[in-house]
This record gives C-alpha cells, sequence and structure tokens, in this order.
C-alpha cells in the first residue's frame, strides 16, 4: 500500500513539477534553499543522512527509488557531509543489471571513490563483466568508471577487454576505449608501452571522433619523445589540411569553423613535433598559412584556432613569413575590446618575443594599457611578459613596476612569486650595487618573509663590501646612509624578521663607525627590537651580536662603557634562553666586557667582516706542541684509516683523541653548548698564541670561536663574528604570514620614484607637473596620458633599446658574474667561513652613475637609503626628493607632492594607487549596468519555472528566469 | 588535462562538482570555497581567465563563465587552450539548454545526475572527446530511452529480485 502511494505521488510529481525527482527530495532542496545559517543546513542534512542510512538498509524499498536513494546521498555529499556509510550500496548498484540502476551506481562510485580505496577492488570485477556486455550503454558506463577506478594494479584485469573494445563496432566505444588506454598510460606507462601501435592505427580510424580522440594519448606520447613520431607529421599536417579545407562531414563543424578541438589539438602536436627540426617544420608552413588566411577572427573558437597557430609557430622552426602573420595576428588581439583576447594576445608576444625581441616594440602602448588594467588576470599575465622581456636596459622600470605591484598583492603564493621574480631579475641584471640594494630593500621591506633567506645574506654582504675596493668614501658614505635610514625605520611595528636582521647586522656593524650616533643610542635600538621581536631568536641572535660588537668597537676606542639597564635585562634573559645559541651569545657578550682593549681589538676588529681568514688545515702552528707532547711521551696520532678495531665508533674515538691531544675548548665547537665560555675565554686570552686553539676544519664546523680569531692576526680574525651570522641559517628559519609596513603611500611614493629614475631623464621638469595632477584622471585626458605612457613605454622597450642593449650586452656580463660569486660565496659562508674572498665586478661604467664621480657631488643619489626614509610619511621624505639631482628626474617630486597632498598624513595604508583604484571601480560599474541593462525580456515558460523555482526556495534567478538566453540568444 | 569542472551558485553553493584527478571529498568544499572567493571578487568586465596555482597546483589555470545565478568553471592544465575551454563551457551550457529546454538554476540541482552523464559524454578522463552538442543530445537521449526500456522491472521490491538471483 505505502508503495503504491509512493508510487502515485512520483507520477503526480513526474507530471506536475518535470524534474522527474520524488516530493521527498523537492523538499530536500527546498528546505536546503530556505535556511539561513550554515547550522540549520547541516541539521536537515543530518536528518536527511540519517533517513537515507535507513532506507538503504531497508529491502523492502523499491528497486527503482534507490535509485533515487543513491542520488540524494551524492548530494549531500557534495554539499560537504560525509556520507561514505552509503558507498558500500554504491558498489553494490554497480552489480544491478538494470541500466538505470547501473548507470547510477557506476555514477557514485566514480565520485566517492578513487583508485586506492577498499571498495574499488569489488567494482574492478563488475567492470571486467560489463565490459563484456552487448549492450554498448554498460560498455560505456563500464568505460567511464574504468577511466576513473582502474588503478595501476587493477590495469591487467581490464586491458585486454579495453584493447578488444578498441575495435568495437560503436565508435562511441572505440572513442572511450582509446581514452581508457590513455587514462591507463598516465597511470601506468609501462603497463600499456606495449600498446602504443593501437594509437597510430586508430589515427586511421574512419570515424573522425575516434581520430579526434587519438590525439590526445599521442600529443601526449610525442611530449615524452618527439623523436620516434617524426614519421606521422605528414599524416597530421594531411588530416589538418582536410579539416581546414571542410571535408569532414559538417556535423564536426562548431559555430561555422570545422572541427576546431581537432585543429587545436594537431596544432599543439605539430608544434612539439616540428621544435627544431627544420625538414618537419617544412611541411607545416602552407597549411598553417592557410589556417591564417581562413582565420575567422569573429568567434571565440576561430581565435582559439588562431592563437594555437602562433603558438605552433613560435615553437616551429622559425619561418620569417609565418612570423609576420602571427605577429599581425597578436596584434589584431591586442588591439581588441575583449580581456580574454588581449590575455591570448599578450600570452602569444610572450611566445614571439622569443624569437624576435623587435616585435614588441610595435606593441609598447598596448602591453602598458594591459599593465594598467583593472583585471588582475591580465595584469599578471603583463607581468609575466614583462619578467620575460627584461634585460638590462629596462630592469629598473621593469622590477619598480613589479616592487609596486607587489605591495598591494594580498595573495601569498603569488607575492613569493613576484618577490622572488624581483630578487631573480636584480639580481641577473642589476645595473649598479647601489640599485641592487635599494630594490632589496624594498622587497624586504614588502615581502620580507616570502623571499629566500639567501638574499637577506646577499644584501648584508653587499654593504660590507661596497661597490668598489678603491673608493673607501661612497662605501662609508652608503653604509653610514644605511644607518640612517635603518634607524629610523627600525621601530616600525611588523617589520619582516629577514629585513631586521638586515637592519640588525648593518647597526652593529657600522652604526658607529661614522661617530654620528653614540653606542648607548644604538645600542638602545637595538633592545628596542629584541623586546619587540620576543618569539623570534634569529632576530634576538642578531641584536644581541650587534650589541656585541657595538661594544667591542667602543671598548677598542678606549671608551668607557655603560651596560644601560634595558641592554643588562635583555643579556639576563638571554643568558637563560632555552635557546643555547641565545646564550652563548649572552655569555659572549659578558665575557667580552671583561675583557682589555687590545684583546677585545683581536677579537672583534672593526668593519672586518669581509676580510678573510686563512685556516692553516694542517695545523702546522701546533707542530711545535706535537712535539713537545711527544718527546714528553706521547703516543703519535693514527690516522683513522690505519687505525685496526675501533671501525665501528671510529668517529667519536678519534674525535676523543683529537681532542685529548689538542684543547679541551675542541669540543664545544661541535654541540655549542655554554657554560665554560667565559671562563675558557678569559683563560685563553692569558694562554700564547701557539699553543692556542684547533682552528676549524670540518666542513659542516660553521661556528668560529672567538678564541680562534684570537690566536691569529687581527685582519684574519673577523669571520668570527661574520660566521656567527650565518651559522643562524641552520638554527631558525621562520615563514610566517608576512607582514609588512603599513606606510604604503609614502613607501608607493618611493617606488614611483625609482620608477621614473634613470631610465628616463628626457621628461622636462615644466611638463610634469600638469601630468601629474592629470595622473588621477586620466581616462579623460588622453593626450596626456599616452605622453606619459609613451615615456614609461621608452623606458620599457626604447627604440634605443636596441642599440643600448649591445653596448649593455658586454657590460651585462660582468653584472652577472658578480650575483653568481656571491651566490657561491653564500654558500661557501655557510659551509666553511675560509675563503670568503669575493671581489664585486666592476659595474658597467655606463650604467654606473655614482662610483667614478666625486661623491660629494650628488650624494642624494648615491643614497639608496634615502628611500627607506619615505617610510616616515612625506615630509621628512620631501627634502631628500627635492635634493634629488641629475639622475633621477624631475618627476619624482611631483609625484611625491601628489601622494602627499592625498595622503598627508601618509596613514591610508593598502589603498591601491588611487588611479588604478578609481578605473577599477568605475569599470567594473559599468560592466555591471552593461550587464543588467542586456537582459532582455523573458519568456513565459521561463517566468513559469522561475515561478516553480522561487516557490521551492532555490536561489531566484533575478530578473532573467531565463537564464542563459542572454548568451545563448 | 581538464582537472575538475564545477558549478557552483552565486550563493556559493555547489551545483556540480567533477574532478578529474581524485580529490579526497573532505577538500572538496574547500576547493569550492576558494574557488568561490577567487570568482565572486572579479568584477563582470574582466577576462574569463585566472591562474590557480595556489588552490589546485602549479600550472593549473581556470576557465569560467558566470551566468545568472551560476559560475560555470573548467580547471585544467597547460595542454588545454582557454580560449577553447571558453568554448567548451557554451557547448556544455548549450547542450543543458536543449536539455533541460531554458535551463535554470532548479533544472541542475534537481538533475544533476543527468548533468554527469552529459559531462561524461564530453570529457572522458580529462580530455575532451566530444564537442558538439548535437551529438552529446543524441548520446543522452538513446541512454535515456534505452534506460526507460530495461526499468519496466523496477517496481518490484528489492528483497524480492533479491530472492530470485539467489
Amino acid at each position: 500500500m505505502e508503495q503504491l502511494r509512493t508510487i502515485g505521488r512520483e507520477l503526480a510529481m513526474g507530471s506536475q513539477g518535470g524534474w522527474g525527482q520524488s516530493k521527498e527530495f523537492l523538499d530536500l532542496v527546498k528546505s536546503i534553499g530556505e535556511v539561513r545559517s550554515k547550522a540549520e543546513e547541516d541539521r536537515i542534512i543530518a536528518r536527511e543522512l540519517e533517513h537515507l542510512k535507513r532506507r538503504l538498509a531497508d529491502p523492502d524499498v523499491p528497486r527503482r527509488k534507490m535509485k533515487e536513494l543513491l542520488l540524494r546521498l551524492v548530494y549531500a555529499e557534495m554539499l560537504g557531509h560525509d556520507a561514505s556509510f552509503g558507498h558500500i550500496h554504491a558498489v553494490k548498484m554497480t552489480h544491478d543489471e538494470s541500466l538505470p540502476l547501473k548507470r547510477t551506481g557506476y555514477l557514485a562510485v566514480a565520485l566517492f571513490l578513487d583508485e586506492r580505496h577498499d571498495l574499488v577492488i569489488l567494482v574492478v570485477n563488475t567492470i571486467q563483466k560489463d565490459l563484456r556486455s552487448d549492450n554498448y550503454l554498460v560498455v560505456c558506463a563500464a568505460l567511464t568508471a574504468a577511466c576513473r577506478l582502474i588503478g595501476e594494479e587493477a590495469i591487467p584485469a581490464v586491458l585486454p577487454q579495453v584493447v578488444e573494445l578498441l575495435a568495437h563496432p560503436k565508435e562511441a566505444v572505440r572513442k572511450k576505449a582509446v581514452m581508457a588506454l590513455h587514462r591507463f598510460y598516465q597511470r601506468s606507462p609501462s603497463s600499456v608501452s606495449h600498446l602504443v601501435s593501437n594509437f597510430r592505427k586508430r589515427l586511421c580510424d574512419n570515424d573522425p571522433g575516434v581520430m579526434g580522440a587519438t590525439l590526445c594519448p599521442l600529443y601526449d606520447l610525442i611530449l615524452e619523445e618527439p623523436n620516434s613520431y617524426k614519421d606521422l607529421v605528414v599524416s597530421f599536417v594531411n588530416i589538418l589540411k582536410q579539416v581546414v579545407e571542410r571535408r569532414l562531414p559538417t556535423s564536426y563543424d562548431y559555430h561555422q569553423i570545422p572541427a576546431p578541438f581537432i585543429q587545436i589539438k594537431l596544432l599543439k602536436i605539430l608544434a612539439v613535433l616540428g621544435s627544431g627540426d627544420k625538414q618537419a617544420s617544412g611541411h607545416m608552413y602552407t597549411v598553417l598559412g592557410d589556417i591564417f588566411r581562413k582565420g575567422d577572427t569573429a568567434s571565440n573558437i576561430g581565435n582559439a584556432i588562431l592563437y594555437e597557430c602562433i603558438c605552433c609557430i613560435s615553437s616551429i622552426f622559425p619561418n620569417p613569413k609565418m612570423l609576420e602573420a602571427a605577429a599581425e595576428t597578436t596584434s589584431k588581439f591586442l588591439k581588441s575590446d575583449s580581456h580574454n583576447l588581449k590575455y591570448m594576445g599578450i600570452d602569444a608576444l610572450g611566445r614571439l618575443i622569443k624569437i624576435n625581441p623587435d616585435i614588441a616594440e610595435e606593441h609598447q602602448l598596448a602591453v602598458i594599457d594591459c599593465l594598467e588594467d583593472p583585471d588582475d588576470t591580465l595584469k599578471r599575465k603583463t607581468f609575466e611578459l614583462l619578467y620575460k622581456m627584461t634585460k638590462s636596459t629596462n630592469v629598473e622600470v621593469i622590477v619598480d613596476r613589479m616592487i609596486e605591484y607587489m605591495i598591494n598583492i594580498t595573495d601569498h603564493h603569488y607575492k613569493t612569486e613576484i618577490a622572488s621574480r624581483c630578487v631573480e631579475l636584480a639580481e641577473q641584471f642589476a645595473p649598479s650595487n647601489q640599485w641592487f640594494i635599494q630594490t632589496m630593500n624594498k622587497v624586504f621591506e614588502h615581502a620580507g618573509d616570502l623571499v629566500n633567506i639567501r638574499v637577506a645574506h646577499n644584501l648584508m654582504r653587499l654593504i660590507a663590501e661596497g661597490f668598489g675596493e678603491e673608493d673607501e668614501g661612497a662605501d662609508s658614505q652608503l653604509r653610514s646612509s644605511a644607518v640612517d635610514s635603518y634607524l629610523r625605520i627600525v621601530g616600525e611595528p611588523k617589520l619582516p624578521s629577514s629585513f631586521l636582521q638586515i637592519i640588525c647586522w648593518v647597526l652593529g656593524e657600522y652604526g658607529t663607525a661614522d661617530g654620528k650616533y653614540s653606542a648607548s643610542y644604538i645600542i638602545g635600538k637595538l633592545c628596542d627590537v629584541a623586546e619587540a621581536h620576543l618569539t623570534d631568536d634569529t632576530v634576538k641572535a642578531y641584536a644581541i651580536s650587534a650589541i656585541l660588537k657595538i661594544f667591542a668597537f667602543e671598548i677598542a676606542l678606549g671608551r668607557k662603557i655603560d651596560l644601560l639597564p634595558e641592554c643588562q635585562t635583555l643579556v639576563d634573559e638571554l643568558s637563560a634562553s632555552h635557546s643555547t645559541d641565545l646564550q652563548q651569545r649572552a655569555y659572549e657578550l659578558q665575557a667580552l666586557l671583561g675583557l682589555d682593549k687590545n684583546a677585545v681589538e683581536s677579537v672583534m676588529p672593526a668593519d672586518a667582516s669581509c676580510e678573510d681568514i686563512e685556516v692553516d688545515r694542517n695545523l702546522s702552528f701546533l707542530n711545535s706542541y706535537v712535539q713537545q707532547a711527544l718527546e714528553n711521551g706521547a703516543s703519535p696520532y693514527i690516522p683513522e684509516s690505519e687505525r685496526s678495531g675501533v671501525i665501528s665508533v671510529g668517529s667519536y674515538r678519534s674525535q676523543e683523541q683529537q681532542e685529548t691531544s689538542a684543547h679541551t675548548l675542541r669540543f664545544e665547537a661541535y654541540e655549542m653548548p655554554k657554560p665554560s665560555l667565559p671562563l675558557a675565554t678569559s683563560q685563553t686570552s692569558m694562554s700564547t698564541p701557539t699553543t692556542d686553539l684547533v682552528p676549524v676544519t670540518e666542513p659542516g664546523y660553521y661556528k668560529e670561536d672567538h678564541q680562534t680569531s684570537k690566536s691569529q692576526p687581527p685582519g684574519d680574525a673577523v669571520s668570527g663574528e661574520f660566521g656567527v651570522k650565518l651559522c643562524l641559517d641552520g638554527v631558525q628559519k621562520k615563514w610566517g604570514r608576512p607582514t609588512y609596513s603599513s606606510s604604503t603611500p609614502s613607501s608607493l611614493a618611493s617606488s614611483q620614484q625609482t620608477t621614473n629614475g634613470a631610465s628616463h631623464s628626457d621628461g622636462g621638469g615644466s611638463s610634469s607637473q600638469p601630468r601629474e595632477s592629470s595622473y588621477g584622471s586620466k581616462r579623460q585626458q588622453g593626450t596626456e596620458v599616452s605622453a606619459e605612457k609613451q615615456r614609461l613605454a621608452a623606458s620599457l622597450f626604447g627604440s634605443a633599446a636596441a642599440k643600448a642593449d649591445r653596448k649593455a650586452q658586454a657590460s651585462r656580463k660582468t653584472a652577472k658574474d658578480s650575483p653568481s660569486t656571491e651566490k657561491v660565496a653564500t654558500t661557501n659562508v655557510t659551509a666553511q667561513p675560509v675563503k670568503e674572498q669575493v671581489i664585486p665586478a666592476a659595474p658597467p661604467p655606463d650604467l654606473l652613475d655614482l662610483g667614478d664621480e666625486p661623491v660629494s657631488s650628488n650624494p642624494p643619489s648615491a643614497d639608496p637609503f634615502s628611500q627607506l626614509e619615505g617610510l616616515l610619511g612625506p615630509a621628512s621624505a620631501a627634502p631628500v626628493l627635492s635634493g634629488t639631482p641629475a639622475t633621477s628626474t624631475s618627476k619624482a617630486p611631483d609625484l611625491m607632492s601628489i601622494f602627499s597632498d592625498d595622503v598627508p598624513t601618509g596613514v591610508a595604508s593598502g589603498s591601491t594607487d588611487p588611479t588604478l583604484g578609481d578605473v577599477n571601480s568605475t569599470s567594473s560599474h559599468k560592466g555591471a549596468t552593461a550587464v543588467a541593462s542586456k537582459k532582455g525580456p523573458s519568456l513565459q515558460d521561463a517566468l513559469q519555472k522561475d515561478a516553480t523555482a522561487r516557490q521551492v526556495g532555490v536561489t531566484p534567478t533575478g530578473n532573467n528566469p531565463n537564464l542563459f538566453k542572454d548568451i545563448l540568444g | 588535462m581538464i582537472q575538475a569542472v564545477m558549478v557552483i551558485s552565486t550563493q556559493a553553493k555547489p551545483r556540480l562538482l567533477k574532478f578529474y584527478n581524485f580529490q579526497p571529498p573532505e577538500k572538496h568544499q574547500d576547493l569550492v570555497r576558494s574557488v568561490f572567493q577567487l570568482l565572486s571578487a572579479r568584477p563582470d568586465s574582466v577576462s574569463n581567465f585566472v591562474k590557480v596555482d595556489s588552490i589546485f597546483g602549479p600550472g593549473t589555470k581556470l576557465v569560467y563563465k558566470h551566468l545568472a545565478t551560476l559560475y560555470f568553471v573548467f580547471v585544467f592544465d597547460s595542454s588545454e587552450n582557454e580560449l577553447a575551454m571558453l568554448d567548451l563551457i557554451q557547448v556544455f551550457v548549450e547542450t543543458l539548454d536543449k536539455c533541460f529546454k531554458n535551463v535554470c538554476e532548479l533544472d541542475i540541482v534537481f538533475n544533476f545526475n543527468k548533468l554527469h552523464t552529459i559531462l561524461d559524454e564530453m570529457i572522458l578522463g580529462g580530455q575532451v572527446i566530444e564537442t558538439s552538442s548535437e551529438q552529446i543530445m543524441k548520446s543522452v537521449e538513446e541512454i535515456e530511452r534505452l534506460e526507460k526500456q530495461s526499468s519496466t522491472t523496477s517496481f518490484i521490491p528489492k528483497s524480492i529480485t533479491e530472492r530470485f538471483t539467489r
């Protein structure tokens, strides 16, 4: 009776709603549509799942009903609720002989399970059986499930049947069998490698659909090893030709284009096969030319084919005529109004400039438009293009643009990517060390926690080494300006950890060097840093080491020093720290305070972080000591390899032996435990150089004892603290959420300033004022805009770029050298602080605006740290900028003034570039209204449908119930 | 290859989820949420492509179409052409429209199994196998016809048929 009623209701529903679902499902959807909170929805679904659990287990449920129950289960799982209890029912349903139930079962199984699931083994058997079925729909369902569920181990079980199906009379089955084989190939190439010839055979299938499907596996195979498929080039070209000439049945046309997806796949294959192969490419030119000629730029799919054609041409052996056609199509894309086409155009341009960099020049304005487009996707794609076309002539503009953009990104992933790209480009093309440091400061400030710590070490090294050995004055100028600017921003909240490390190191090393700041002032700042970053041991370690260095320098100068109370607190706290590293540093500091002037001078010589340390690996200076010991009856040292019977404990033993023969301090080097150190230090200060210590020989031994330095001439001793710095590498790496300073406006201004810096000084001061004021409303003022764009374009692409580039080519090599040596050096330092002789390559003379000029002539432009001063707000930044002569353009101050007008206090943090923001909002607004107005009058039946929809509670469709009319019509 | 097909309502409810690389069910909601956040933040007049490395792994892209109350989303890797994928969405939507006559969100909610059938005819194992909406419709109708034929026995309760088959 109950069943009859159910059936009756179902029939009623069938006639009423037309959705063929039961009232219960309808009610479920309706109630979910009406819920106001997630909790409410969860409750409803939980109730539904309870109900389904009961019904599915009930043997008296009609089988037709089972289908619906299972679908409801799938629905519940789609909404994110656990329906695992029903998986077994889905598996059972695949055994059913009724087609609808079987298909539903397969659908559910394919959605619920993956190849590693335990229940899959029960399905494999069914798939096997169904692949042999007479009913081709059953076979198709089984093949679809096989694509999803057959893992590596199960492939042999079904492989024979699938191969048989390749010859099935129904083309739909053949097609799916090909795809199933392809899937097996992806899972486990070895299991089907002997069947590859089948794919070739299917390429000649009578049915174009099967042939098209075969292109998918062939594409993968050809990507693997293009050379074994070169014989197919002619066939592929012929197929493509036939398709293009409309020899296929018109049923394969799509929007009046013959079989576009087959064309695209073929073009992809040809691109791979023709890559670097002149002969193979020769076959393709004619048909590619045909495609360009017949190309339909009106439809989306026509453009897709053209784009693919450009990709193919840029990949195969270049042909001038083809390239010309490709460039022409690309420019059509770029000039289009559609963002999608612009995107494709930028991508195509990126491919073409690899072959012929000059192509970009023609499209410079279009590229710049894309760069300023509110569409984020397009912007990113354009940055990708710029990244590809960066060279030493335009690196400054591009990197500055990137940084400017980076500041406003919230997406971590992308921010990391663009930050590391900035670093990469800066390292590769930096026109000068000064610019490099400047750029790195900006990157660190905004994305310090996202870039590799290696970059931070590089920056410290650059500051320490300076630009050129012959010009000490410039170096110290650079350093004191570094100290100045770092001192100003060190108090900013939320500076990234790696940036703070740089700041601490520079303050420690050079804070008191020019006598401008007192030691206690610097120490006070450093204490503040340590206090403000309680959880960051690395920063604390850098801070305490910096304090130690300042004390050392003071003592060496013979000045009296007092331990400030906050410094005393810090030292006390750190000597009780859980971190042995921090403890050691604190104790070292205390020990150092007890030393006399001469001792301190040799332990910690001033500004010696880049000096070389010679390590005598043979420990020859110990010879006399050893000799003495031997004379006193000690047993001679036997190398480990020559010893017998101690192999198992070899290393440990031998260490101990060495230690006893050398010095007790030897032990510490490995573990850096603490307490013995102060004692040891004072001890060694008494001892004579000859009997002193063992220099370090193990490669992994990065921690240099200060005692070691003591025993050596002062010039060599430095790596002491350099080693201490770098050893942090292994101690802790924090890659937390990026935090960046909130003073965006001023920093924006500062990055703007460099955007215009150096590359185009042609923009006279007179014209820049009005232009800048129109910056915010540039849409209205076309001519002015284009002036600015042209300037940007000139700096990016520069018609003179070709010439300049050639000149720079030579110098670039030198520029490139320096980062690479640095890289090597960094790793060296960590491993062995021994050989550290890195001479920064002299920057190319034509690009270097500092080095060979007298320093005093243009101090502000030589000052990369003036950037940072911008952080303090416009007021303090203004004097610096106004003083900017010669190399940086007059545009900078104007920009500055705009920003200070708009955001006088420098508060509005995180605000985007006002122009972009405006454009963004207006255009999106326009877009919204446009879409709304596009929606046409709705058809009557659609209205009815919508009424039902409302009644059932699903999201009402707004004023357009007839959903897709506007796109389909 | 195509990695996922999603239909998400503008209320952030998933209407259809199909992953061609297995994703554990627990992760589905996270994916839907991140994709929805991404799409809802985009204005109307911009391009239909988004890079989604951070959601679906390196090199993945997403093409979407916003139609009335639904987002149609295809996720794929570098071996597919963005514009072509956009047209594949078009094929999918055209087929739905043919199938349901003026399709609306409700059709999709109630017949998500039919959507799966349609998708299975279009995409298999992440590769496009059919792009003609007429052809897809033909296959789907054929399936329905055969399903109806073979469902004549379906009113007999499960317990009875099981007794017979034993």
